[in-house]
């Protein structure tokens, strides 16, 4: 029985390896567990087991060559067997042999009584042996290929979530028969990588003069990389999935998307006298500007609908509820935006209390991913980071974001006197497909005005 | 509430309603003296006489015919198949004149009869006895077609067909006659039409009908004790098919086996299969699958009789391959 070398997925990242150098030589005889090839993974060389027997029928990735996951390097076969079949088919994508019997479900045949034996097609595909001689991986490669020929395999609920969600199908590694990337992978995937883009963190540094603009928490420091003198010139670290997808989106955002910036300064004077009286006459609330800010945004977007869109190709869709993502950072350096959800029609109280709690789960990623997604509208606050301006990259499928600075003392000027007063800059990055300069300017004004007269969110 | 056994739901049924109408009628063999092939008829000619209800000769078709021509004049006739293999023989009169008739003479002539007998297997019945037809029935503009697993199903159906003016073709389960379950008292009528959720859950929907409902509910009970939480659905009316809850379902765990004891090809279970593929399509994260009799004729032999229809192991066994839990 015939049984075809595939190029391993060696690891969660892997897309492609390389073939180093082939241990044996067309028409070597093969027995289980002798070393075939070592291969070069994105993080470590190994060497490729044998699980069968058989002779060395093919070779037919020449050492040196660098090929997708999944590709067939070699046939391994009878002396007198005939191959041609399987090496006709290489470079198409084939499911790899262990998905044979669940293949079934694939086909769509009725399960009638007596269920016919599962005959899996071909013998189990080898095993990659690490050279460091550690626990021997999970077995074959299911995804498609990078590179190959095959159509993505998702099941229609699969795909409506990956639309949704923003998330590229062709990242998505299937756990279905035949690779089909069903529900749990996309969900899998939506977990792990962050999807609001920002500026890059700094590690806290003291604050501002005055309170800060959000719950102070003590956010986990991204891993530190001193520079170590006399060390090498540089050290590459492959990227983690997870700033592989903020690479992509980020880029996704600002390539197609014409973003343009407004910013507007408000006066947080009263907003700050409301944050206090607040806080007195509740002493567990600890609202926080970004709570209001919030609050203020939907209030905002309801009366300026034209802001809570998204452009969808040949449409723009208007949303008819107020959902907004608010950028939190997490503890291992990463990046999500939990939704809160109809944030028009919830107190105060309640967005301090969902904010909060989101936040927490966010930053310890345990949140589900209907908490992170079908944000409409996006609020990223640098400003206890002591950032006073700064420009965010829009969200997509979203037509804007408000980034928010510090709420700093300076010198203003109040009827030709000079005064202390107590502002806030903030940027509106604008989808110019969806939003022009006057309507995104108009949102901002009713925001100014919403937080200098905070009485406007009791309506 | 009382606990009583199918076949006499059916009887309540039949007895309520004979006494309110008096145009209603039963006819089939061994419906009077006898008591009923089945004794489900226990009792109605010693309380309603022989003007109403009929001993009929070993004729389908010449009965079947009789009762669609009272039923165009006037009376409700409800007529027996001892079992509804023996309605091929009656085919013909209902398909071509029940099902037919109002459309044929131009809404002049309504058809309110109910062909009503056992269906599908029995015990060691043999090929010719123990076939599940009501694909057959489905497909015919002009019938509806009702299919009851429990007695409160049984009786509210009866009842609700007895009083449609349409031809309903009306399938019990000769397995289930002896099955108890609580029926409410007093008036009790299920619309036809409406499905019914046996057991909410959210994992998977399990769709049966008939005994295959006992069958999908012992599967849940021992999917649960995996950690699986299914949903068990009675169409209850084959035709007109309740698609609104079976869709609802699917749309809420993404995923659906249907379980029928007919044959695969052309059974209810693929109408079922194209109504939820098309409606919840975005909603499906594995194809549909179906638990159906074997694709042969009934075996005699008990053993071999086992083996051809659906049992709870081959039912968990679909439901954990849409959950991609082999």
């Amino acid at each position: 029985m015939a049984n075809r070398l595939l190029m391993p997925k060696g690891s969660d990242t892997m897309t492609e390896g390389k073939v180093l150098k082939w241990l044996k030589k067309e028409g070597d005889a093969i027995s289980p567990g002798d070393a075939l090839v070592e291969i070069e993974t994105d993080k470590v060389d190994m060497e490729v087991e044998s699980v069968g027997s058989g002779v060395l029928r093919r070779i037919l990735i020449p050492d040196g060559k660098v090929v997708p996951v999944g590709e067939l390097l070699a046939v391994i076969a009878g002396p007198q067997e005939d191959i041609s079949a399987l090496i006709a088919a290489a470079g198409q994508w084939k499911p790899a042999a262990t998905h044979a019997a669940a293949e079934k479900l694939a086909t769509e045949k009725p399960v009638s009584a007596p269920p016919s034996a599962a005959k899996p097609a071909a013998a189990p595909s080898v095993v990659p042996l690490p050279a460091t001689g550690g626990a021997i991986p999970a077995v074959p490669p299911p995804a498609h290929p990078a590179g190959g020929g095959g159509r993505v395999l998702a099941s229609p609920l699969a795909r409506r979530i990956a639309k949704e969600s923003g998330i590229e199908l062709s990242r998505v590694v299937g756990s279905g028969p035949g690779g089909r990337i069903v529900r749990s992978d996309v969900e899998r995937v939506v977990m792990e990588f962050q999807t609001a883009p920002r500026k890059p963190f700094a590690p806290p540094v003291a604050g501002p003069a005055v309170a800060p603009a959000r719950e102070a928490r003590p956010a986990a420091a991204p891993p530190q990389r001193p520079i170590v003198p006399g060390g090498p010139d540089f050290q590459d670290e492959p990227l983690s999935s997870m700033r592989k997808t903020i690479a992509a989106r980020l880029t996704q955002s600002l390539g197609p998307v014409p973003h343009f910036f407004l910013t507007i300064e408000v006066d947080m004077k009263r907003a700050k006298e409301l944050r206090e009286s607040a806080n007195t006459l509740d002493a567990e609330l600890k609202l926080s500007y970004n709570d209001i800010i919030i609050k203020a945004c939907a209030a905002a977007l309801r009366t300026h609908g034209e802001v809570n869109a998204s452009f969808r190709g040949d449409a723009i869709r208007y949303h008819n509820r107020v959902h907004i993502g608010m950028a939190v950072a997490t503890e291992d350096g990463g990046l999500i935006t939990p939704v809160i959800r109809d944030g028009g029609r919830k107190s105060l109280q309640q967005i301090s209390r969902e904010a909060k709690e989101l936040a927490g789960r966010a930053r310890n990623r345990k949140l589900l991913p209907e908490e992170y997604t079908g944000s409409t509208f996006s609020v990223s606050n640098l400003g206890m980071m002591g950032i006073e301006e700064f420009t965010a990259v829009i969200n997509p499928p979203e037509g804007a974001i408000l980034a928010v600075g510090a709420v700093v003392e300076k010198p203003v000027v109040t009827e030709g006197r000079i005064e202390v007063g107590l502002r806030c800059r903030m940027t509106l990055s604008c989808d110019h497909r969806v939003i022009d300069g006057a309507t995104g300017a108009r949102f901002l004004q009713a925001l100014k005005q919403i937080l200098e007269n905070p009485v406007y969110l009791a309506f | 509430m009382s606990t009583i056994t199918y076949r006499e739901a059916l009887n309540q049924a039949m007895r309520e309603e004979m006494r309110r109408d008096e145009t209603i009628v039963l006819m089939g063999e061994e419906v009077g003296f006898y008591q009923g092939a089945y004794k489900v008829s226990k009792g109605l000619l010693d309380e309603f006489g022989p003007m109403r209800v009929l001993d009929t000769p070993i004729t389908e078709l010449g009965f079947t015919g009789l009762g669609v021509g009272a039923a165009m004049v006037g009376l409700r006739p409800i007529v027996e198949m001892m079992t509804f293999n023996f309605s091929m023989l009656a085919i013909d009169q209902i398909v071509n004149s029940a099902a037919k008739m109002l459309y044929m003479s131009g809404g002049q002539f309504k058809v309110p009869i109910v062909i009503r007998g056992p269906g599908g297997a029995g015990h060691q019945l043999s090929a010719q006895h123990s076939q599940a037809l009501e694909s057959w029935y489905c497909h015919v503009p002009g019938l509806k077609v009702a299919m009851p697993s429990t007695p409160a199903d049984a009786k509210g159906l009866l009842k609700s067909a007895i009083r449609d003016d349409n031809p309903v073709v009306f399938i019990e389960s000769e397995v289930l006659y002896g099955s108890r379950g609580e029926v409410p008292d007093g008036e009790y009528l299920i619309p036809l039409g409406v499905a019914d959720i046996k057991r909410p859950g959210k994992d998977v929907t399990l769709i049966a009908h008939s005994k295959m409902v006992l069958v999908a509910l012992e599967a849940a009970k021992e999917l649960e004790k995996e950690g699986i939480d299914a949903e068990v659905v009675d169409p209850r009316t084959l035709r007109p098919l309740d698609s609104e809850t079976l869709v609802n379902s699917v749309k809420k765990t993404n995923r659906a086996v249907v379980v029928e004891e007919g044959w695969p090809f052309c059974g209810v279970g693929a109408q079922i299969v194209d109504t939820i593929q098309h409606r919840a399509f975005d909603y499906l994260d594995a194809p549909i699958l179906r638990v159906t009799g074997a694709d042969v004729p009934m075996p005699y032999a008990k053993n071999l009789e086992h083996l051809c229809l659906p049992d709870p192991q081959r039912v968990m066994e679909a439901a954990k391959r849409v959950l991609y839990r082999q």
